[in-house]
């Protein structure tokens, strides 16, 4: 048996399969999606159902600047993959640089927010319902963006090493496809959060 | 089809020390040898499940039995359940689809080995984890050791109150770990078959298993997520003082069962599945016919898949929803059942008018027919929501389950051991042992979970560890504990010939059973690599194709 599909009567077929990066992420993208999903649903289904202060209407302040800033972080990767792609280097890891700059400035917003919260409003995750499910949203999202630019230093690093050519714009992409999933969560927690749960 | 390269690889493989064979085996990322690792590792605690179970049926094997105390019924109970389905079931299914998926499609390997070595870890890791709590989960209160919550843990009885010392953590974490082991391999396989196939290899051509693992895999995303979801609000509940399921600061109990029973109901469909997707493979090549409606049968499954999202809260109809979510859950649960009956009838028509050999494979294969028929008929009966409140955590609830996952699961798992053992192991099992197993077990089977629907019937609650004499559950209890141990020895044949065959075993070939699809190409066990060069296919049945050339199926195309 030593070839063991003898030719048949076929035309050469072109045979190109999706590339098992992109289908991989949007896997772990699907099941992300359940994951958030679950605790969304957990933070709709308490709002408004603590038994004690603080609400969500007396400490909440909406994080505009530091929403910009994820946000915009979503074209900026968007265009260093591209660059990347026509091999123009330098411009990619400038624009990857702000990426993690960008990155890095909202998981600040987020922690300045956590410290007024605890010390100004004693709201911790253990107050009360909105406590527990707002820590819990919102710090799961952090998680993933605290990954996200984790990777993202990582790729910046190998690049400053000069190792990220265009040959590896199929692997950046990847992770870039990862970087928007985060940031689409945040337009979801963001609307439940400061918009719906207040 | 590299013959050679197999045979000179297990005369280096003689003179090697243990530990080199070892360190090889630990350090893998070949997907065989992973696919070998999770089913040993998954039949390990199949014969702790099963110890488990048989102190449950010693326990219960009369009224007033004190066999094991009331605490040690309670961790019984839990373990089983949660071995069973978590470090039993799904890595068996991984393991085999782990195996088979790639060699099925043409391809080399998985989309990403070293992520599917680490999946197994994280496993194995898990199950780990979970039975050290007979050990640690103690910790400093003096409060028991494994976890005795149920396989639900439903809130508050998971909370710290009312579950002090770690045994619940150990419970929580193990299904966290193993949940995201799951989750990548799950991911893997996805990948694999999206991105890996052989040229030629179309979606319309594959082989019905691995539509079936894809569909599958698909589910174990959307139903294991929500699962880990789930126990970090449990862990966050236990460790941080949170209040997600605590009551008492406005928390609910209900949304933990909602939670679970969006894991759980779909988690029955992520390990029938692959039992589908090995009935799909082996009725027709016992039948000696291809495969009846192939389109259907891809259909049903991505239908039943669709289905089984949004029926969990039939698990739930005792807790008192309102009407509308009864009808919704009583509707879509019975709806289920109308792409299943496609399939048992897709089933039956492949063998209809087939030459059909009884071998062992096949066997299981009519007995898994017929037996999760009679489990999917109960089904119905308990999807029909006032039935439902007089039988809902009775006996019949056990019996019904317990029809599925061993009549049904288990059945074609063996019947995917006796057809797979000669590609795994180059050898056949033995066919007589075979047979013996399988009557065996049978008639253990039906004497254990026949009986069992009746206690339920006559008001017998589940997870109760005694009960009082004269109330007609008596000889019903002892004769269902008798099958119980026949089932034992029937498994204890099935090992012994496993061991056997492995040494003793007539040697299989590359095809022993004339089979149509691709792994059957390769040397049994296949090389490393799979296939020297890289097949290409141009029907469903590639080997057909290349032993009656005069007459190929990509003719008829």
């Amino acid at each position: 048996m030593s070839t063991i599909v003898t030719p048949l009567p076929e035309a050469p077929l072109a045979w190109k399969l999706p590339y098992r990066g992109k289908v991989g992420m949007a896997c772990l993208i699907f099941a992300e999606s359940a994951i958030f999903t679950i605790f969304v649903v957990a933070y709709l289904y308490y709002v408004g159902k603590s038994l004690s202060g603080p609400t969500p209407r007396e400490v909440l302040e909406t994080p505009i600047f530091y929403t910009v800033c994820l946000l915009s972080s979503s074209l900026t990767i968007h265009f260093a993959g591209r660059l990347l792609e026509r091999g123009r280097r330098g411009a990619f890891l400038a624009l990857w640089l702000l990426t993690v700059v960008l990155g890095v400035l909202f998981l600040y917003g987020t922690g300045q927010e956590w410290h007024r919260l605890i010390y100004q409003h004693g709201l911790t995750i253990s107050t009360n319902l909105f406590g527990t499910t707002y820590y819990s949203l919102v710090g799961l999202h952090a998680f993933h963006v605290s990954a996200g630019v984790i990777l993202l230093s990582i790729v910046l690093l190998f690049g400053l090493a000069g190792r990220v050519g265009p040959e590896q714009s199929r692997r950046v992409d990847v992770l870039s496809l990862y970087w928007h999933f985060v940031d689409a969560v945040w337009v979801v927690v963001f609307t439940v959060v400061y918009v719906l749960g207040r | 089809m590299s013959s050679d390269a197999i045979v000179i690889q297990t005369a280096e493989a003689a003179g090697r020390p243990w530990v080199e064979t070892l360190h090889e085996w630990v350090t893998t990322v070949d997907h065989k040898r992973l696919g070998v690792l999770y089913i040993l590792y998954a039949l390990v605690f199949l014969v702790i499940g099963g110890i488990e179970a048989t102190i449950m049926r010693i326990q219960l094997m009369h009224p007033h039995n004190d066999f094991v105390s009331p605490q040690v019924f309670n961790r019984m109970f839990t373990m089983h359940g949660t071995t069973m389905i978590f470090f039993v079931a799904m890595p068996i299914m991984f393991g085999f689809a782990n195996y088979l998926v790639p060699l099925m499609i043409g391809a080399r390997d998985m989309a990403f080995p070293r992520l599917n070595a680490f999946s197994f870890w994280l496993t194995a890791f898990g199950g780990i984890l979970l039975y050290f709590s007979f050990l640690g989960g103690n910790g400093l209160y003096g409060a028991g050791n494994a976890p005795d919550v149920g396989w639900w843990a439903y809130a508050p009885l998971a909370s710290r109150a009312f579950s002090p010392g770690h045994s619940s953590d150990y419970w929580t974490v193990a299904l966290l770990a193993s949940g995201f082991g799951s989750i990548a391999t799950s991911i893997n396989i996805i990948a694999t078959i999206i991105s890996m196939r052989c040229p030629g290899m179309k979606l319309s051509r594959m082989p019905l298993l691995a539509w079936m693992n894809l569909v599958m895999s698909g589910m174990v995303l959307l139903a294991i997520s929500p699962l880990s979801a789930a126990q970090i609000m449990l862990l966050v509940d236990r460790y941080l003082g949170g209040h997600f399921f605590d009551t008492q600061a406005g928390g609910s109990a209900t949304l933990w069962m909602h939670f679970f029973w969006i894991f759980g109901h779909p988690e029955v469909y992520v390990l029938i599945i692959p039992c589908f997707a090995f009935a799909s493979e082996i009725i027709p090549v016992f039948s000696r016919k291809p495969i009846f409606g192939y389109p259907v049968m891809v259909g049903a499954t991505v239908c039943i898949a669709f289905v089984s999202m949004s029926v969990w809260a039939h698990h739930m109809f005792t807790i008192g929803m309102n009407s509308y979510a009864n009808s919704f859950f009583t509707i879509t649960t019975m709806a289920v059942g109308v792409p299943t009956g496609i399939k048992i009838f897709n089933w039956l028509g492949t063998m209809w008018g087939g030459k059909i050999q009884f071998r062992t494979p096949m066997l299981f294969c009519i007995g898994f027919l017929f037996q999760f028929l009679i489990a999917g008929l109960t089904g119905i009966m308990l999807a029909s929501s006032p039935f439902d409140w007089q039988l809902s955590g009775s006996y019949f609830v056990v019996a019904h389950f317990h029809y599925v996952i061993v009549g049904g699961i288990l059945f074609a798992l063996f019947a995917a051991f006796y057809y797979w053992y000669p590609k795994i192991t180059g050898r056949m099992l033995n066919e007589r042992l075979g047979k013996l197993h399988f009557w065996l077990f049978v008639i253990g089977f039906h004497l254990t979970f026949d009986l069992m629907h009746i206690p339920g019937l006559l008001g017998m609650p589940r997870r109760i560890y005694t009960y009082e004499p004269g109330r007609g559950w008596d000889t019903l209890n002892y004769l269902v504990t008798i099958g119980a141990f026949v089932q034992g020895i029937a498994t204890l044949v099935f090992v012994a010939n496993l061991v056997i065959s492995y040494f003793k075993g007539a040697k299989a070939g590359n095809d022993p059973w004339d089979a149509w699809t691709l792994e059957w190409s390769a040397s049994s066990p296949p090389p490393v690599y799979n296939f020297a060069s890289i097949p290409r296919v141009s029907s469903r049945r590639p080997l057909w194709d290349l032993k009656h050339p005069e007459d190929p199926d990509s003719r008829y195309e």
